[in-house]
């Protein structure tokens, strides 16, 4: 891997943030798994270094828009366990007051904009909002994540076509994990998915998603030019999810053989690598690494406990929030 | 106090709000230099720019998405939709994303914004530019409509749009645009949820939307020369509904016909008259009419589409026939 950044601190808060993904999922599974939480989830793990590295070479006022598989989008944007576990369990102090769950959770102090249920529907978002820093002459930068099944929907050739004309900070962020829910990418991707950017004159690059470094070296260069009004951009990043498309997708050889994920997660775990880096290099020891680990699980472990007890929104907020100046719509 | 039409009345709302407030931006297409294929915004461009007067390629879902985007991170858009009709292509954006963020994330994000667009027959445009289509929206919990029914409505309900923050779709009916009607010099603003009595009467209450009003209004003069008296009510915004003003005067007059040019069934009249059966059946002599536009697309010859919505004489016709006890026991 290539060493790019010299800030210690900012290596272990990378690893750290990838082991906060893996954890988080890993409990939410077992919410799941355990008839605890409400509803399907999309677990993020295998892809931690994408977000990782794109959202560390952000600042808190970037925006970004996630999808449904986007727990480690908001994770890797600086929110706190404790709000998202409540969301997943549609608990009154979750981010969105229980009323978004997995698959909507918002964290706007952080610049998160919300995960998004529709597949591609928070391009035009994405793309919004970097209309938005330009009008209002903010230096912002915003990054639109989806997944490589929704290169498909037509609104990414449309709102691609205005943010190159009017060189909107925006980053196009594509996470090909290899597959369209059951469906191989190359089924449903015809030719290439960057020439599709660069032939609206938006530089793309493909990149090793499974390699948190490059990610994030990558990014940091197009962050810096997009806030000099050098975008759009286009990111397509080679990444793998463990887990089935959602958490009840548990018998997957008819889409994907059993030696093709262990090869991804014995061999191009972005985790393992990292940390044999942060290692070999003399960043941080077995031991500090260790810690590390036991105190993200642990800060989990607390969270979840936390959310499973904490209160379910009062029934009579069901009509709150419809519209900003009416407290109660149905009143 | 001066006359001036729908158009420009709309145009001036516009001038108004965009002097008022520098984050209101209009975005659409031909909008620009051409002020739209109805001129309604000539003249904007010289005075705010191409980078406040945006003209887009011709990408509907796009640049909705882009504005709800825009509305969620700061600034206030006007989409200008050409024609009613294309809010299909818009419909992921608008019902699926802009109504529902502020919900979904628990009050924490809004979606200031307001949608232009225009409903409305008998322009010989056949099927697919002639749809008045405000009952697909007003069906969507999360938007607001208005209907403003003379160039005096659409200047005041304009501007309260643009200064509210939950997205607002307003419907113009484009035979209105060269429509005179007193405006005031002195700036005002019409609020939301306040219908409008435009005619004081005792025994029917005719409620019109958009150039239904006028429909109605024709209707209660020919009536008056047959000595019955009509009360004709303009609801202005049908999200949010001034039902307080409906029931009133139904329970004065017990009989009451809505007229709405939507398609009549699962309509605005629908709704509407339903609304008044719940809530002042005791008071009514007779059974609520709907009238709304016939249930088959608009044809383009002017002998079939003349036939399609509603008319004075129609509207007449029916009262007649329920202030004669003839409808009560209609199959
Ligand atoms: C418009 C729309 N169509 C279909 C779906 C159902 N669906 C949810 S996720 C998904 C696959 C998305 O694949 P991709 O974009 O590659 O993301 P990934 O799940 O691989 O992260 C589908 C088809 C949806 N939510 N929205």
């Amino acid at each position: 891997m290539a060493k790019t950044k010299t800030n210690t601190e900012d290596y272990l808060q990378m690893y750290r943030q990838m082991v906060r993904i893996r954890t988080f999922e890993d409990n939410a599974n077992k919410l799941y798994l355990d008839a605890k939480m409400p509803g399907l989830t999309h677990m993020y793990s295998g892809e931690e270094a994408v977000a990782v590295g794109i959202c560390e070479a952000l600042k808190v006022t970037d925006k970004i828009t996630s999808t449904h598989r986007g727990h480690g989008h908001c994770v890797a944007k600086g929110a706190a366990f404790k709000e998202m576990f409540c969301e997943l369990l549609g608990k009154e102090e979750g981010y969105c007051r229980g009323k978004g769950g997995s698959m909507h959770i918002a964290d706007q102090s952080n610049g998160n904009l919300g995960a998004n249920a529709i597949v591609g529907g928070s391009m035009g978002i994405a793309t919004g909002s970097a209309f938005t820093a330009k009008m209002l002459g903010t230096d912002d930068v915003t990054v639109c994540f989806f997944g490589d099944g929704a290169t498909a929907q037509g609104l990414l050739y449309e709102v691609m076509n205005m943010a190159a004309l009017w060189k909107l900070p925006v980053i196009y962020a594509c996470e090909n994990n290899g597959y369209s829910e059951y469906t191989r990418t190359e089924e449903i991707a015809a030719g290439s998915i960057t020439a599709r950017a660069e032939a609206f004159g938006i530089e793309a690059h493909q990149v090793d998603g499974q390699d948190v470094l490059a990610v994030n070296t990558l990014t940091q260069k197009l962050v810096a030019r997009a806030r000099k009004g050098e975008g759009p951009f286009f990111l397509e990043l080679m990444t793998y999810r463990y887990h089935g498309h959602h958490v009840g997708d548990i018998n997957r050889e008819y889409y994907r053989t059993k030696d093709e994920e262990k090869d991804w997660k014995e061999n191009r775990d972005p985790i393992i690598r990292f940390r044999g880096w942060l290692v070999s290099e003399g960043i941080a020891s077995e031991d500090e690494i260790e810690a590390m680990n036991a105190e993200v699980r642990q800060d989990a472990e607390q969270a979840v406990d936390y959310a499973l007890n904490a209160k379910y929104p009062d029934v009579s907020e069901v009509d709150m929030h419809v519209y900003s100046d009416i407290k109660h719509a149905l009143a | 106090m001066r006359e001036i039409t729908l158009s420009q009345a709309v145009n001036e709302a516009l001038a108004e709000e965009m002097r008022r407030d520098e984050r209101v931006f209009i975005i659409g297409e031909d909008v620009a230099e051409a002020g739209t294929p109805f001129k309604v915004l000539a003249g904007l461009v010289e005075e705010f720019g191409t980078g406040r007067v945006v003209d887009t390629p011709i990408a509907e879902p796009g640049f909705m998405g882009i504005a709800v985007g825009a509305a969620m991170t700061g600034t206030r858009p006007v989409v200008d939709l050409m024609f009613g009709d294309f809010i299909y292509l818009i419909m992921d954006q608008l019902c699926n994303q802009a109504a529902k963020t502020h919900y979904m994330s628990g009050g924490k994000l809004n979606v200031p914004l307001v949608l232009r667009t225009n409903l409305g027959a008998t322009r010989r445009s056949a099927a697919q530019h002639s749809q008045s289509l405000q009952a697909l929206v007003a069906h969507i919990p999360g938007l607001k409509v208005a209907m403003p029914s003379s160039a005096y409505e659409a200047k005041g309900l304009m501007k309260t749009a643009i200064r509210d923050d939950n997205p607002v779709v307003i419907f113009e009916d484009k035979l209105m645009y060269q429509d005179k009607a007193p405006v005031p010099e002195e700036e005002y603003l019409i609020p939301f949820g306040e219908a409008n009595i435009k005619r004081e009467g005792t025994d029917i209450t005719l409620i019109g939307t958009s150039s239904m009003v006028q429909v109605a209004e024709k209707a209660a003069e020919i009536l008056a020369r047959e000595g019955i008296e009509a009360e004709v009510i303009d609801p202005r915004t049908i999200v949010p509904l001034d039902e307080a003003t409906l029931l009133k005067s139904v329970r004065k007059t017990s009989r009451a016909i809505v007229i709405d040019e939507g398609h009549q069934s699962y309509g605005v009249t629908a709704e509407i008259a339903s609304r008044i059966n719940e809530k002042a059946f005791y008071h009514l002599d007779a059974p609520v009419l709907r009238m709304g536009a016939m249930d088959v697309p608009v044809p383009f010859s002017p002998a079939l589409e003349d036939v399609t919505v509603p008319t004075p004489e129609g509207v007449a016709e029916n009262a007649r026939r329920l202030m004669s006890g003839e409808m009560i026991h209609a199959a």
